[in-house]
């Protein structure tokens, strides 16, 4: 090979900042080859996609709008991840949050208490949690990898929705289309910034970024998630119950993405519908590496890819491309990230840079 | 149920578990040299949509078949660039893998939603295919299934009696005592994970020209994924990856023999069963954790550098 890898003595603190920036610019510069090969300006393609979408207010609110789901499905995936647990399921988790809570709200749109819209916030929770529940107990208790049980949870759940859609959550008045009744109003969650479809989810998601961060950098359990996540065998040496960290972890990160699809249905969409979630939860997984399993990076990485999915809606309309390209574009962006992240552990050596490998390991601090 | 049902379930069994078995097989290679693949949906959808187009736009299924194939291993590379070469971890590059095949795949495919093709024909074995009951299930199939047959048996034979194949095993039990001996452990990874592509695009190249055949996104709906539970259901065991595929092709079609037996279930429940019983495969298989330790290859999902 003409690189050589040669590993630092110690991870670089720098290039773990670092690396996300690169992956962004490399995914920048190869989506505007990719628009030029397609005959398109590269520069004002990238501009419709990355821009024009939040250039007014509308479009800085439908940005808010798209970032909770998300942020949601990657702040809890931040927890289990730090614990080395590979929770895939997040878009299942999420589509059960909002079948739970739809469940609940088609049998109180009568009900105008204030109580409602919590109760149905709470069942997505709960929908999400137990579904992520049930992905853990497979592996504590049979040992079932949980990135294959996880994945088939997203199937399995994915046509549950459909099922319920079509049959018990069906709108009786609704000419037989799949979908539910519209939600009472009491069930919905408050807009927040009137003319747009800001609603109180963001809110919710911003105060799981600072529970999340607080429980990670400040609490027992949190030390406990991080040491079990870098070694399990220190983590069982120290006393630490594995099994139950994993629990633990998979209750949060499930119900914070049950909270993302009740928010979604009690927010803007209003009602369950077919397709309730554009791949939010594999989103997720790209914004958690993409964060660096950070909250404060998981907040701006999930700005990033609201605004890719905003994009590829824009491209579509103006460039007249498939909506595809925001998958595209998902992909190269973990792509180019894990590549770059190699830089966190190793130098690399080009072939015409000397003889400098024990310098270089000197060199680092 | 008369032996009419019997036959063409038996004969879709077949069919359905096919592209499960060109797949695992694959996978189970790439696992055997000690490495860990999760991109198999990625590089099916990559396989399914480069076959689709190749065929439509010049006509010939076995151009097709080919550009499926050279689709999935250019894939595979990809992953083992990142994977092997630059030392990433296996299983988020396998994730990302994924990731980005159905995404290109959706990309590239979305002008060819819903136009037809000329799938690929079966050829009936004459005097065999007229057995009843197993002669339509074994020898009136396409060619494709003929060569999962072949495919089959060589990989049997493989890891049974080639010295190749034990090159490989060595390679994913101790890749450090392997390379101490001067076995090639980089090549033989990176040929495995080449192959795995190439068994991945094929299978996906069988979905979209001869199974349905037609190109939608997402078309494997999960099959690269249950292919992965599969290897583990077989211990690495070509055998039983055989008996694994035609299983999960058999719950696959239970519609077919419910509507046979006059139930009526909601074809959305019944479309749960084949992920349904890959988690309970998995529990099974993954309950007693010291056995399905010793089948596994020991240095599975584990980077290599030579020299430490």
């Amino acid at each position: 090979m003409f690189l050589k890898l040669v590993p630092r003595a110690e991870h670089s603190r720098k290039m773990a900042y670092l690396s996300p920036l690169l992956a962004g610019v490399l995914t920048l510069i190869t989506g505007g080859v990719f628009f030029y090969l397609q005959g398109h300006d590269p520069f004002f393609a990238l501009k419709t996609m990355l821009y024009t979408p939040i250039s007014d207010t509308y479009g800085l609110a439908e940005l808010c709008v798209k970032t909770t789901p998300i942020l949601l499905c990657a702040i809890g995936l931040a927890i289990v991840f730090k614990a080395q647990v590979w929770n895939i399921g997040a878009e299942g988790q999420l589509l059960i949050g909002g079948l739970a809570a739809s469940a609940l709200a088609v049998n109180i749109i009568e009900v105008e208490a204030a109580w409602a819209m919590p109760a149905v916030m709470l069942a997505g929770i709960a929908g999400g949690a137990l579904w992520a529940l049930l992905a853990a107990w497979l592996k504590t208790h049979f040992n079932a990898n949980e990135i294959l049980t996880t994945i088939m949870f997203n199937y399995i759940a994915l046509n549950l929705l459909i099922f319920s859609v079509h049959g018990p959550l069906k709108d009786p008045d609704g000419y037989n289309f799949p979908e539910s009744a519209m939600f009472g109003d009491a069930s919905l969650l408050p807009i927040l910034v009137e003319d747009t479809r800001v609603h109180a989810g963001i809110l919710f998601a911003l105060l799981a970024v600072v529970i999340i961060w607080v429980l990670l950098a400040r609490s027992f359990i949190g030390f406990q998630i991080k040491v079990l996540g870098l070694d399990a065998s220190a983590a069982r040496l120290a006393g630490f119950k594995d099994k139950k960290l994993v629990w633990i972890t998979m209750l949060i990160s499930g119900g914070l993405a049950g909270l993302a699809g009740a928010g979604e249905v009690a927010g803007p969409i209003g009602q369950l519908v077919p397709q309730i979630s554009p791949g939010y939860g594999y989103a997720a997984i790209i914004v958690a590496f993409l964060g660096r399993l950070h909250p404060v990076g998981i907040l701006f990485a999930s700005l990033l890819m609201a605004l890719i999915y905003m994009g590829g809606e824009m491209a579509q309309i103006e460039l007249n491309m498939p909506l595809a390209i925001t998958g595209l574009f998902q992909g190269m962006l973990l792509f180019y990230l894990l590549a770059c992240d190699v830089l966190i552990g190793y130098k690399i050596k080009f072939p015409w840079s000397g003889m400098d490998t024990v310098t270089s390991r000197a060199e680092q601090h | 149920m008369d032996i009419d049902l019997i036959t063409n379930i038996l004969y879709a069994m077949i069919r359905t578990g096919t592209p499960l078995l060109i797949v695992a097989l694959g996978e189970m290679v790439c696992e055997k040299s000690g490495v860990l693949n999760l991109g198999q949906e990625g590089m099916m959808l990559m396989g399914a949509v480069a076959g689709f187009i190749a065929t439509w736009l010049t006509g010939n299924l076995f151009f097709g078949f080919l550009m499926a194939i050279v689709a999935g291993v250019l894939m595979s590379q990809l992953f083992a660039m990142i994977a092997l070469g630059l030392n990433a971890n296996q299983v988020a590059t396998g994730l990302a893998l994924t990731i980005f095949g159905t995404g290109l795949s959706a990309f590239i495919g979305s002008g060819f939603v819903g136009n037809p093709i000329e799938g690929l024909d079966v050829i009936a074995i004459p005097f065999l295919s007229e057995i009843p009951v197993i002669g339509k299930m074994l020898f009136a199939q396409d060619l494709i299934v003929y060569l999962s047959f072949v495919l089959f048996g060589v990989i049997f034979w493989f890891f049974r009696s080639s010295r190749t194949g034990l090159i490989v095993k060595a390679v994913g039990e101790n890749p450090h005592a392997a390379n101490a001996i001067g076995l090639p452990v980089m090549r033989t990874r990176y040929l495995a994970v080449a192959f795995g592509g190439a068994m991945a695009g094929l299978a996906g190249g069988y979905l979209s020209l001869a199974y349905t055949p037609l190109w939608a996104e997402n078309m494997t709906s999960g099959r690269g994924w249950i292919a992965l539970a599969l290897v583990v259901f077989a211990s690495w065991r070509t055998e039983r990856i055989l008996l694994g595929a035609y299983l999960f092709g058999l719950a696959s079609i239970l519609h077919l023999v419910a509507q046979g037996l006059g139930f009526a279930v909601s074809p959305n429940l019944l479309a749960m069963l084949p992920y349904i019983a890959t988690v309970l495969v998995l529990v099974m298989m993954s309950r007693n954790q010291g056995q399905s330790k010793m089948y596994a290859p020991i240095s599975l999902g584990k980077p290599f550098h030579a020299g430490t």
